[in-house]
């Protein structure tokens, strides 16, 4: 089995881009490649541990996905990670930024992580940016 | 080899019926099979290329009243 390197930036707080970049994460993941995904931006305020802020929606796509029996995104980040060994990493930039301590984030979030590693671990894989 | 597993993802939508499957064959054992039911007509194609990719048989998938059942043994 090929094994790819796929790096997923997620940087949106909507519904339609985050669920998305889970689905992107999650299958990824469980198909053998090493998936890295990088929170920043107004994306990681829904990863703050027990955060049940919901998502707004773009589109209609996005609505009907709240009716229906879609999985949620957190819970696809959470089984990229529990299921596919996905590592998860917040921006450093936006921890700060949102005065988020360490430990404050969900249990499967890794640690920090700062552009210059991201840039250094992504080097050579697929890039995706949501 | 065990009974049949069957996992039961009716209702849900992509990727819910793949990451049942995968929570599902970490739980049996090599040689096993699995019967995987979905209402959702993309899971019914992606499971089967997802077996392909990894390395699982893929035993055959047929429709019945707008049920997927979707066959294959655990094969590593």
């Amino acid at each position: 089995m090929e094994l790819n390197k796929i790096s997923v930036v997620v940087l949106s707080d909507k519904r339609e881009q985050l669920q998305m970049a889970a689905m992107i994460a999650s299958v990824g993941a469980v198909s053998g490649n090493e998936v890295l995904v990088f929170l920043s931006m107004n994306a990681l305020r829904y990863f703050v541990k027990g955060a049940d802020e919901k998502a707004p929606c773009e589109g209609p796509v996005g609505e009907l996905m709240e009716q229906k029996n879609v999985p949620p995104f957190k819970i696809l980040f959470e089984q990229a990670v529990t299921l596919g060994d996905a590592k998860i990493h917040p921006c450093s930039m936006a921890m700060d930024v949102l005065g988020i301590e360490q430990g404050g984030l969900e249990g499967y979030i890794g640690e920090p992580m700062g552009l210059t590693m991201f840039l250094d671990e992504c080097k050579g894989g697929q890039v995706w940016s949501f | 080899m065990s009974e049949k597993k069957i996992i039961d993802a009716r209702g849900s939508f992509c990727p819910g019926p793949l990451m049942e499957l995968i929570a599902g064959i970490k739980m049996v054992e090599i040689g096993d099979e699995i019967e995987v039911l979905s209402t959702d007509k993309g899971s019914a194609a992606e499971i089967p290329q997802w077996l392909k990719k990894v390395g699982h048989e893929h035993l055959g998938s047929r429709e019945e009243a707008g049920v997927w059942h979707v066959n294959l043994k655990r094969s590593k």
